[in-house]
Formats: C-alpha cells, sequence, structure tokens
C-alpha cells in the first residue's frame, strides 16, 4: 500500500522549535541546531586531552603497547599515532583530522577534528573541536639499555693473527655491500680485528655465517650467564662468537706442509697466495700449478706465511725468456695449472745493487705475462731471508729458489694521484691505534683491488667526483685501473653507509652501470 | 487551559484518555494522579470516566467519539459497555464497529463537525461515523501518514498537525476542518501529537515533557486560556469601554 504520492511541488512548512520556539523546518528532533547541541554533545566520549610518549635520545614516539616510530610533527604518522589515542572515536564518523600549529618547543600537539553523528532518531550532526596532546618524555627501552651500557647480548669477534689490516678492509667492503651490518649496535676495532655487537644471538649467528661465506674461517662460541631465574627456568646469557680468520693473505709465500702439498697434486711445497675467497688460492711460481685449500683442510694441517709484503726485496728484471706450456715438464699426478699465468725464465737483479754489482739471479716466475726488461719487480730473497718455519726448515736447500717473484711494482704515488675512486666505509669505534700503519695497509688494499680484477668484483667501488684527475702524463704508466664501467655513482647522502640510504644508493647506481654501460656498447 | 500530565511515568496521554466536549475517559491506572488531574480540571463540567476498552488501558487509540457519540471496536467487552453507557450523558450514542482497522483512535481523528479517517477505512464504518458522531468524513493522510488519528489533534477551535505537513497539505486540511491549523509538536518534538496529547474546546492535556514553547502553541491555536489577545477585543472590550466612560 502506498500512499507517498506527494507532489514534488510542496512546500515544507516552518515549525516552532520546540526548546526556543524560532521557526525552523522540520527535522527529525524537531528542533533548531543550537538547541539540539545544547540537548547533545557529539563529542561526549573523546577525551579532549592526550599524552603521547616521545624518546628524547632516539627521538621517536611511542606507539601503544610498546612499539617505537619515528615521525615528523605535523606527519600523517603522527596524525595517525594520536588518532588511535582517542577512544570513542569509533562510535562517531570522522570526517577530518588534522594538525594545527604549535611551536615545537610547547610539547603540545593539537589536533584539530571533524566528526559527525547521527542523534535523537535521524539528525545529523557535524561538529568540530579540537584535541589536545602532550608530549611526555619517556625514554624507549631501546634507548634505556644504551644508557645502561647493556646494549648488546652477543658479539662477534673477528680476529686475524696477521701485521696488517687489508684482510678487515676487504670484509668491511664484503658486510657494506651485503648488508651484513645492519642489525650491529656498535662495532669496535681491536688491535688484531673487529668486534661487532648485537642485541640478539641471531643476527650475530647471521654475521657468522655471512663470513664463513666470504672467508675460509673458523669459530668458537662462549657464553656468559649474567642472570637467571629459577622459577621459570630461564637464563640470560651474552653469547661471544670467536671468529679467526686463517692468517694466509693475498701475495703472502707460505711453505705447505710435505702431506698437505701432496694431497694438493702434488704442489710444489714453497706457494704464493693468489688470492683468498672463501677458499685460499695458491699458485706454485715455477710450475703455474694451482690449488685451493679450503677451511677445513687449512685448520686440519695449518701453515704459516713467509713473508709480508714489507719483507719483499725490489728486483729489476734484466732478460726475461717465456717458456711455452708445451714445454713445461709433465709430472705424475700432478694437478691443475693456470692459464692465467705465463711461465717465464728471468734473469733479475736487485735494484739496491745496481751500480754497485753484478749479482744476477735466475728464478722462474709466473709473471711472465706482467714482466719485460727493465720493470722493477717484488720478490721475496730466500739467499738473505731469515725464514723461522716448521716446515720451511725441512725442504732441501737445492729445491729452494733464489728468489721468488711475487708482484710487479709501480710508482704508488703516481698511482694515488691517479686513483679516481673511492670505497665507502663503516663507522668504527677505534681504540688508538697507529695511524700510519693503517694508511699504508689501506693504501696497500686498495692497490690489491686495481691489481685483481676478480678481487674486486664483490666490491663496491664508487667514482670520486672530487678528485680532479691529472692530464695523463707522458710517460705511459701500464699500472692498472678502474674502468669507469666497474664504478658506481655515489650518492653521497651520508658519510657512513649505514643507514638505508644505502640501499637507494645501490639501486640507483645498478642504474647508472647499466646505462653506462648501454653507453659505452 | 493547557494542562501537562504523565500516566504511569509515560508522556503518551493520548493513548490512556479521551477527550470529547460533553465527557471524557480515562484509564485505569495503578495510581489515581492521572485521574485526579482530568478531575481537577473537568468534574465540574463533564463526566470523567474510568474505563478500560477490551481489557486494554490504550483507550485514547481504541476509540474515538465527539459530543454526539463514542465509537468502539468489536472486541470491547458487554461489562465495559454497561459501565460506559451508565456513566456517559444520555445524550452520547455508544457503539460498537466491526472494523478491520480496530484501533479506531489511530485511523480518525474528528471534531463536533468532520472526521479525517484513514483512506483503507470500511465504507460501512464511515456511514456509522457520519450517523453516529454527526460529522463529515473526509479521507486524509497526515504529510504521508495515513494514520491521521495519530499525528493529529482536533477540536472545534482548531488543529495542531504533524510537523511534517507541508504548507499546500495544510492549506487543504484547514479548508476541510474550517478552523484554524497549525504544524507543531508535543512532548519535546515528538510528532506523534494525537498521542501525545488529548484536546475539547476549553482544555488540553499534554505530556509532562511538553515544553512552554509547545504549550503556547497548543494554547493559541485551540484558544485554550485566558491570554488570548483575542480575549482584549471580545470579552473585556465591554469592561474596558465601561471603566473608560
Amino acid at each position: 500500500m502506498e500512499y507517498m504520492v506527494g507532489e514534488s511541488g510542496t512546500t515544507q512548512g516552518r515549525i516552532l522549535c520546540c526548546q526556543c520556539g524560532i521557526a525552523i523546518e522540520s527535522n527529525p528532533a524537531n528542533m533548531c541546531v543550537s538547541c539540539i547541541r545544547t540537548q547533545v554533545d557529539i563529542t561526549e566520549g573523546i577525551p579532549k586531552q592526550g599524552v603521547i610518549y616521545f624518546c628524547k635520545n632516539c627521538e621517536r614516539y611511542l606507539q601503544p603497547p610498546e612499539s617505537w616510530v619515528v615521525c615528523t610533527l605535523e606527519s600523517r604518522e603522527l596524525l595517525s599515532l594520536c588518532l588511535k589515542k582517542l577512544k570513542g572515536l569509533n562510535k562517531v564518523n570522522l570526517v577530518d583530522a588534522g594538525f594545527i600549529w604549535t611551536e615545537p618547543h610547547s610539547k603540545r600537539l593539537k589536533v584539530k577534528l571533524t566528526i559527525q553523528k547521527e542523534v535523537l532518531g535521524g539528525t545529523v550532526l557535524q561538529q568540530v573541536f579540537v584535541v589536545e596532546f602532550m608530549v611526555h618524555y619517556q625514554m624507549c627501552s631501546d634507548c634505556h639499555r644504551v644508557e645502561a651500557k647493556d646494549f648488546w647480548k652477543a658479539c662477534v669477534q673477528v680476529r686475524q693473527k696477521t701485521t696488517h689490516k687489508k684482510t678487515f678492509f676487504y670484509l668491511e667492503q664484503l658486510i657494506l655491500k651485503h648488508r651484513a651490518h645492519t642489525s650491529t649496535v656498535n662495532i669496535k676495532a681491536h688491535h688484531d680485528g673487529l668486534d661487532f655487537y648485537y642485541e640478539g644471538k641471531q643476527d650475530a649467528r647471521k654475521l657468522v655465517e655471512f663470513l664463513q661465506t666470504v672467508v675460509p674461517c673458523r669459530y668458537q662460541t662462549s657464553q656468559r650467564l649474567i642472570s637467571h631465574d629459577t622459577h621459570n627456568n630461564t637464563y640470560n646469557y651474552k653469547t661471544t662468537y670467536s671468529v679467526e680468520i686463517v692468517p694466509i693473505c693475498k701475495d703472502n709465500i707460505v711453505c705447505l706442509p710435505p702431506k698437505l702439498a701432496q694431497s694438493l697434486g702434488n704442489i710444489g711445497q714453497i706457494c704464493l697466495c693468489q688470492r683468498v675467497s672463501n677458499l685460499i688460492h695458491i699458485i706454485d711460481p715455477t710450475s703455474l700449478q694451482i690449488a685451493d685449500v679450503t677451511a677445513p683442510v687449512y685448520w686440519r694441517t695449518p701453515f704459516n706465511s713467509l713473508c709480508e709484503l714489507k719483507n719483499l726485496t725490489e728486483y729489476i728484471v734484466l732478460q726475461i725468456e717465456p717458456i711455452a706450456m708445451k714445454d713445461m715438464r709433465h709430472q705424475k699426478g700432478q694437478g691443475a695449472k693456470s692459464y692465467k699465468h705465463i711461465l717465464a725464465d728471468v734473469w733479475v737483479a736487485r735494484s739496491q745493487d745496481l751500480g754497485i754489482n753484478d749479482a744476477q739471479f735466475h728464478t722462474r716466475t709466473h709473471l711472465g705475462h706482467l714482466l719485460n726488461p727493465g720493470d722493477t719487480v717484488l720478490g721475496f730473497d730466500f739467499l738473505n731471508a731469515n725464514v723461522n718455519d716448521q716446515n720451511f726448515d725441512k725442504v732441501k736447500a737445492e729445491r729452494l729458489p733464489d728468489v721468488i717473484l711475487v708482484k710487479k711494482s709501480y710508482d704508488k704515488q703516481k698511482r694515488k694521484l691517479r686513483r679516481n675512486w673511492k670505497l665507502r666505509q663503516m663507522s668504527k669505534h677505534s681504540d688508538a691505534l697507529d695511524d700510519d700503519k693503517m694508511e699504508r695497509d689501506y693504501s696497500e688494499f686498495l692497490e690489491d683491488l686495481e691489481d685483481d680484477p676478480e678481487y674486486r668484483q664483490h666490491v663496491n667501488i664508487y667514482m670520486d667526483r672530487n678528485k680532479s684527475i691529472p692530464v695523463e702524463s707522458s710517460d705511459d704508466d701500464d699500472a692498472p685501473k678502474i674502468s669507469l664501467q666497474e664504478m658506481l655513482e655515489d650518492l653521497n647522502i651520508s658519510e657512513d653507509a649505514t643507514g638505508d640510504v644505502e640501499q637507494l644508493t645501490k639501486c640507483i647506481s645498478t642504474q647508472v652501470r647499466q646505462g653506462c654501460l648501454g653507453f659505452l656498447s | 487551559m493547557a494542562v501537562r500530565a504523565q500516566f504511569e511515568g509515560n508522556n503518551e496521554v493520548g493513548v490512556f484518555s479521551k477527550l470529547t466536549n460533553s465527557y471524557c475517559l480515562v484509564a485505569i491506572g495503578g495510581s489515581e494522579n492521572f485521574y485526579s488531574i482530568f478531575e481537577g480540571e473537568l468534574s465540574e463540567v463533564v463526566p470523567v470516566v474510568h474505563t478500560s476498552i477490551a481489557g486494554c488501558r490504550i483507550i485514547g487509540r481504541m476509540c474515538v467519539g465527539n459530543r454526539h457519540g463514542l465509537l468502539v471496536p468489536n472486541s470491547t467487552t458487554d461489562q465495559e459497555m454497561q459501565q460506559m453507557r451508565n456513566s456517559l450523558p444520555d445524550s452520547v450514542k455508544i457503539q460498537r464497529i466491526e472494523e478491520r482497522l480496530s484501533a479506531l483512535g489511530n485511523v480518525i481523528a474528528c471534531n463536533d463537525y468532520v472526521a479525517l479517517v484513514h483512506p483503507d477505512l470500511d465504507r460501512e464504518t464511515e456511514e456509522i461515523l457520519a450517523d453516529v458522531l454527526k460529522v463529515e468524513v473526509f479521507r486524509q493522510t497526515m504529510a504521508d501518514n495515513v494514520l491521521v488519528g495519530s499525528y493529529c489533534a482536533i477540536s472545534n477551535q482548531g488543529a495542531l498537525v504533524h510537523p511534517r505537513t507541508s504548507v499546500e497539505d495544510q492549506d487543504e486540511l484547514s479548508s476541510l476542518l474550517q478552523v484554524p491549523l497549525v504544524a507543531g509538536t508535543v512532548n519535546r518534538g515528538s510528532d506523534i501529537i494525537g498521542g501525545g496529547m488529548v484536546v475539547n474546546d476549553w482544555c488540553a492535556f499534554c505530556g509532562l515533557d511538553t515544553t512552554s514553547t509547545e504549550l503556547s502553541v497548543i494554547e493559541s491555536v485551540f484558544k485554550l486560556g485566558d491570554s488570548q489577545p483575542s480575549k482584549v477585543t471580545t470579552e473585556m472590550r465591554d469592561t474596558l469601554i465601561e471603566s473608560m466612560t
């Protein structure tokens, strides 16, 4: 039954408001708006004041129950945090919300809300009101632990028993590239290694596992009981992982134990360490035979380095005769050979002897592809060296070469000047260390990166825009350089790369790299 | 005179009472307060009768009547009929109506001359209305509501209608009823006017919640009370002129 045949042209009659007697159009409450306002308060049940907590140290706001979030003033996040504080907002219809500007020092936030609510049988009232929040200080649990010097639960001590820090420079680059350091709370440098501190044991374990994939190492775990609760059987430990990296580095001459040498394809005992990845790559410079030593094999039969880079002597190449592959003698049970190197007979003289005597030394070298007569080369002088090594003592003297050439040497100053790239660095808390020595190690590490493309393939290299590259000098130096394709554009937003910025940088730099490659091809 | 009243805490006085120019019916309540208010105002003029209809207290909604008669639904018991017959003046005819829409107070609104009825009311009922109550019957709606009895209150002096009634409808109703008419509310904004108040030519009762504004609207449209501006020109005129001469 429908009787609703109301004509469209009807005019709504006016009635008197039942409270104040003002003439109004009829509405469900039959009251004028101001009278309804006096009768009902739609903001009833919504608090007009509130408190939000702010940590002064890390500048974060408490998001109940216990997370802390970073919000800027008048940001959307802060607004949502404020609105969550207001009980009773679910009973009304929130139309608009916004901040009213307040002095940042006043520690007050004013939020202007517009709400709608149905009252008295169908009338919808809209009201604008302001809620004031007081910002109270409360130290967050993270900062609290830092203040209490109780901020680490697990520590990874990475140690290498060497005289230089090049492995750690390399590790730093790997960690930066793989962002393995993101959850560290502190990194401390010690005289033969680094300490990484973590809030949780899991994060520390992750770093240890990462280290095992990039360098040959072994680790030990120890726990220290901090506190325990006998009632519910909970224990609070501080865990320490002690990671020991093998003390063999790139360009070290090693003397293998006879058994190990035999098991590695009958390689010669005196070998040169070419490179250290997660394996130790060694090469026999007299036969070009190569072998890889894994960390477990190394720790079963450890061997020491015979010399450091600083023990090497500089030689001048007098004459060089490459030996063809087919002319090389093949021994029984011999392992793989390197095809990247060329074996050569070489006659060298000490640079310090030039003009004093005519002492010449003959040796075989794996650097046949690099050396030309007149080049300077660094080598280890077995004749004059005083080596203190168990394995070496047992090697027969007639099997020892006079000299082992390790690497070609270039002018360090010129290389440093020409270097138009840089690396990112982690912020470390270091004790007073020998700065000169550190700098020397670092520049040697950079040279190593330039020398070996395989070594640097796991490292992010950034273009250095600040460096003005000098005009190509007339005497063409053939020192290896890093090509432009391998470099990344550095956004240089944060000085130390411990932030989210890095991811952005990485993403952009890959684009730049692709673009660069496209341009070059 | 407009008086505020309450039936056992309920403001809907039109539900529990029926007021005409010749009699007043009041529901049987737990206390006599409600009855006393009516009695105090009316006892000297018209009989105020305690009654129930079909055992219910909601007598105002069940029956319809005016000076000439009273119509009750078919479900009214003989005893109740007898009691009303005995109490009401002899000039008032009482009749049962066999009507599907048995809440007669909700579907019919009338004064002594005109009745507005629900559009679906029986033709037979319409005839009985015209015979017994001696009224002209118009099928009407009140602001698109079919329950005309619930949404308006009519006396021979004026009429109060649903607040949503449009100006055109008000004009039409006014011309049918031949009385001044106003849209308004009772009981602090309630639009159920027939339920919220009862009125005759000199007296009105409305719910306790009714505001003074509403009360003044009721008094002015039904021409109740002594403070009417018209009073000065009619009744007081002679006295004034006399005193000035």
